[in-house]
């Protein structure tokens, strides 16, 4: 019952509609079913599945509106919302940013479901679990992870015709590897639509062999180093920036794309010029909704091109007010890099610091995108192209602005969490302190 | 806990405010809902008889039932615009049980009858019979006596909830106009009110109906420099309390006046707003500051963070234990250093404790999540490691006979765990006012507020800011810095903790939506202490230009 198809929820969304006694109405409809299970000191210690259904309903009386939400579908219940949100929007306080509801649109079609996912089971977890666990167990290590599973549908529709609907599937993993000792450590993370691509063995492997080649690091003196970020941390600083990229801000002179004296920074060169990053539903590698939340329609978007912002996140009300196209803010995005593997990238680096992740990044000042940080489970020191010693932790004072004009090379793409990334290879990063932790 | 229940405060226009996502759950009802009482003590008696009878029937040999009712106000504003008001409710049972050894979990929303409670209880049954295959050891539970029909009330004076919602937006656009009037180009702020009633049994014999309150005002100030294209920012000095709307109440006593105002127990959001948008502008001309070691004057609006992050989560003994090691992290306060009797966690100055009792704090109850009575117990006694916060599934392993009551769960649907208590920092017992401790200073850094914060998974390192950096030379406040954050090591920066100002300057700070777990729970917690001071702290300048 919790995944309805496209026309089982068209058909209790036109039901709702047709109840309407609002300017307008807007009606959305979600469900899913979700699975865990967690493991710690090489034992399970909860797992759980859980569905759910809701009904959202948002009645419109000029610029007042009100919400109200049912998980009750017979009829008499759906009409009790529908009065319960007209009654809450005219009590409501105007809302003068109030933007009138979208007619009928149309939307790229992209693959987010897969039924491998959708089948998962109790068995299928206790299994992952078990792979990750049992070999660690062989090798005298902990291991400590966490598998979740969900299957979901998204539909909206509204009083002027638009229609929207998508069902989507998602497995995230991830596992941190301990030596007995507590001195090693090693970790991973994967995330697929489909589950037929998780591999939860050959996943385990890889912060298995990092657990064990980091136990006894050195301490290097903090300082600016060439560093290759696998994709994992990469992605943490760059998702920072493409979430900083919210037009309002920029245009209100507070964000790190205000220009001085009023106005943004877009059209400017402000990242190495082999930087492209755009957005695309269709991906097959991670495929996202074909429309945003709003229901506003997600196309092939370039944010950067060639180190040059093109494009801005704006909201329907600061689009409007600016005169501009309505972009909305992307789903995931995608970064193009180059061809060299994460081995090549280490091979043509004659000192540097490779770095698996980052641990508890914080802004630290909004106008450069500062970010602080830790390197975690697996940093190493690289010489004349091979992994010499495992070091200890850093924290990082870096900003990715920064960060993208001092880049050297780009590695091949790869997931992570529904976005593509490839390792990257950076001068001068920043670290200004040293960590004991493991 | 599904995705969709989620409404993330990014989505709100918080963007500016620097808050992390914050979860909510449940679904939006009429503001008149979250008066109405929800279900009656003795119905609830009902239900939880039902799983707990049921629970047994198919072998289990503990259950424990949690009929929660969560309500959520947020009042959500910008400039002269109410951007967003939202009112949640969230009701449902969730029953957990030992059988074959193993814990089960398993809820029931809107569990109105006696068949859907005993139905989650069979469930819960039926996993931790199939989760007992994979089990090393079996659960061992620290006993618990029974404490019948008991109730406890958090002591507010005015329940938010009964405050008409004109009255919040005026408070809001009040304070938006008076930061607007003094020189602020933006403002947003905000009102987090959240009412708890639940209810707790157990097959010890307890029957615990609970209603808990908390209420946070916060905003953001921003001033933009027209001639550099600069923008600096003020945080409310505010803090997440466990009151009702008194808190906004203002009462000269609870002021502590100085280079600005900071507050205790009664919050001046007015006042606070108004010297918030003079600070900004004073913040873009202040200088930046020059890298090095200082000696730090740390305010309680700004040290209850560090407390937080350097030594309630190393104390807790999941994290110690490795439960956490793929997501928050293991921590360096290893078993071997409590067992040692020596570990100089702090100077002897440093006296930390953890307390579920403190009137007006975020973690105050009259009994946790696993039915244990609150209480206060000490961390770090003059200095030396002493204990750790654990439960009733992991006190024998630091040798305990019974739980320390720091158990808890954010919904009625995610199973209770270890949490975090109110960890504070005692005040210190010889007189001492933060003007007295601030005269013997050479070269030092005054720091109010919280601000950026990051430490490691074990918590060893960490860099932290805050919302006003005031430089001291040689006993005197010689003005306003920029650009500054410290970085530490938990044990050297506790280590070089020399004087703690006296109970007079006592306050709680805290935080709302403490992270925690995988699927990850919020808690909020509080943390008191007075203004401290640490010698010779290493200070990073975190200019950039890009």
């Amino acid at each position: 019952m919790a995944i309805l198809t496209k026309e089982e929820a068209k058909k209790i969304i036109d039901k709702v509609l047709a109840f309407s006694k609002a300017d307008e109405m807007s009606v959305s409809l979600t469900g899913s079913r979700t699975g865990n299970i967690r493991y710690a000191r090489n034992s399970v210690s909860t797992s759980g599945e859980s569905y759910d259904l809701a009904l959202a309903v948002t009645a419109v009386f000029g610029k007042r509106s009100g919400t109200s939400t049912i998980n009750e579908f017979d009829d008499k219940s759906l009409e009790k919302t529908v009065r319960r949100a007209e009654e809450i929007a005219k009590l409501a306080p105007e809302n003068p940013e109030y933007m009138p509801m979208l007619g009928p649109q149309t939307y790229l079609e992209s693959n987010t479901f897969a039924q491998s996912t959708a089948n998962i089971d109790p068995d299928y977890r206790a299994k992952v679990a078990f792979d990750s666990i049992d070999p660690c167990k062989k090798k005298n290590l902990t291991a400590a992870g966490y598998l979740e599973d969900t299957t979901e549908f998204v539909a909206m529709g509204n009083s002027k015709g638009l229609f929207a609907y998508n069902k989507s599937t998602s497995v995230d993993f991830s596992v941190t590897v301990r030596s007995a000792d507590g001195t090693g450590s090693g970790y991973v993370a994967r995330d697929f639509n489909d589950s037929a691509k998780l591999n939860a063995k050959v996943s385990t492997e890889i912060a298995m062999q990092k657990a064990m080649a980091s136990v006894s690091a050195k301490a290097l003196e903090p300082g600016k180093y060439t560093v290759i970020l696998e994709p994992t941390a990469a992605l943490d600083l760059i998702q920072n920036m493409m979430r900083s990229i919210d037009a309002r801000s920029a245009d209100e002179g507070r964000s790190f794309m205000s220009k001085k004296g009023g106005g943004t920074r877009l059209g400017e060169k402000l990242l190495d010029e082999r930087v492209n990053i755009y957005s695309d539903p269709t991906n097959p590698d991670a495929p996202n909704a074909g429309f945003s939340m709003d229901g506003r329609p997600q196309g092939k978007t370039t944010w950067i091109e060639n180190g040059v912002f093109k494009n801005l996140a704006y909201t329907r009300y600061w689009a409007q007010k600016q005169g501009v196209k309505a972009v909305p803010p992307p789903g995931g995005f995608i970064m193009q890099g180059g061809r060299q593997s994460l081995e090549e990238l280490i091979k043509s680096t004659e000192k540097g610091i490779l770095v698996t992740r980052f641990w508890y990044i914080r802004a630290v000042d909004p106008q450069t995108l500062l970010y602080t940080g830790l390197t975690r489970d697996g940093t190493f020191y690289i010489e004349n192209g091979k992994i010499k010693y495992p070091v200890k932790n850093f924290r990082f004072n870096e900003s990715p602005v920064i960060m993208l004009n001092n880049l050297e090379a780009m590695g091949v793409p790869t997931r992570v969490r529904g976005n593509m990334i490839p390792p990257l290879k950076i001068r001068d990063f920043t670290f200004t302190s040293l960590s004991d932790a493991v | 806990m599904k995705r969709r229940d989620f409404m993330q405060l990014s989505g709100m226009g918080l963007g500016a405010m620097m808050l992390p996502n914050i979860p909510v759950m449940g679904h939006s009802v009429a503001p008149e809902a979250l008066l109405d009482g929800g279900v009656d003590v003795a119905v609830k008696k009902r239900l939880a008889d039902a799983a707990l009878n049921a629970a047994k029937s198919k072998g289990a040999t503990y259950t424990d039932v949690r009929i929660g009712r969560y309500l959520n106000q947020f009042v959500v504003t910008r400039e002269d615009k109410v951007q967003n008001i939202v009112n949640t409710e969230s009701y449902g049972v969730g029953v957990r049980v030992i059988a074959n050894g193993c814990w089960g979990f398993a809820a029931i929303v809107d569990a109105k009858t006696e068949a859907d409670t005993a139905r989650a209880a069979e469930e819960a049954v039926a996993i931790a019979k199939a989760n007992a295959r994979l089990m090393k050891q079996p659960v061992q539970l620290a006993p618990q006596k029974g404490y019948g029909e008991v109730s406890w009330k958090a002591p507010i004076q005015r329940n938010a909830f009964e405050v008409p919602i004109q009255e919040k937006v005026d408070l809001l656009l009040g304070v938006n106009d008076a930061a607007l009037k003094n020189g602020a180009n933006y403002v947003n702020s905000v009102l987090f009110m959240v009412n708890e009633q639940k209810y707790f049994a157990s097959t010890d014999g307890s029957y615990i109906d609970q209603d808990i309150h908390r209420i946070w005002p916060i905003f953001a100030v921003t001033t933009i420099d027209p001639k550099t294209g600069k923008f600096e920012t003020r945080q409310a000095l505010s803090a997440p309390v466990g009151m009702g709307y008194e808190y906004l109440q203002t009462n000269p006593k609870d002021k502590i006046t100085g280079i600005t105002t900071r507050y205790n127990k009664g919050y001046d959001m007015l006042e606070d707003v108004i010297a918030a948008a003079k600070q900004t502008k004073e913040k873009l001309a202040a200088k930046s500051v020059e890298a090095g070691k200082y000696d730090l004057i740390l305010d309680p609006s700004h040290l209850w963070l560090t407390i937080h992050e350097s030594v309630g989560h190393p104390l807790e003994l999941d994290r110690v234990l490795g439960y956490e090691a793929n997501f928050a992290g293991t921590s360096f306060a290893t078993l071997d250093k409590w067992q040692s009797k020596n570990f100089n966690y702090g100077s002897k100055e440093v006296n930390l404790f953890a307390d579920k009792t403190q009137v007006g704090s975020l973690g105050a109850v009259g009994w946790d999540d696993e039915g244990v009575q609150t209480k206060k117990w000490d961390l770090v006694k003059d200095g030396t490691l002493v204990n750790y916060q654990a439960i009733r599934d992991q006190v024998h392993i630091i040798g305990e006979k019974e739980s320390q009551g720091c158990c808890y769960a954010d919904s009625w649907g995610t199973v209770q765990f270890q949490r975090m208590a109110n960890v504070s920092l005692a005040a210190g017992k010889t007189p001492l006012s933060v003007s007295e401790m601030i005269k013997d200073v050479k070269k030092g850094i005054y720091i109010i507020g919280d601000g950026s914060f990051s430490i490691d998974q074990q918590r060893y390192n960490f860099q932290f800011g805050g919302q006003l950096y005031y430089e001291i030379k040689d006993g005197q406040i010689a003005g306003m810095l920029k650009d500054v954050a410290y970085q530490s090591n938990t044990q050297e920066f506790w280590n070089s903790c020399v004087k703690v100002c006296d109970e007079r300057d006592y306050r709680l700070g805290g935080s709302f939506f403490d992270g925690k777990g995988q699927p990850q729970q919020v808690s909020a917690v509080s943390h008191g202490s007075a203004t401290a001071r640490f010698n010779g702290v290493n200070v990073i300048n975190t200019a950039r230009k890009i």
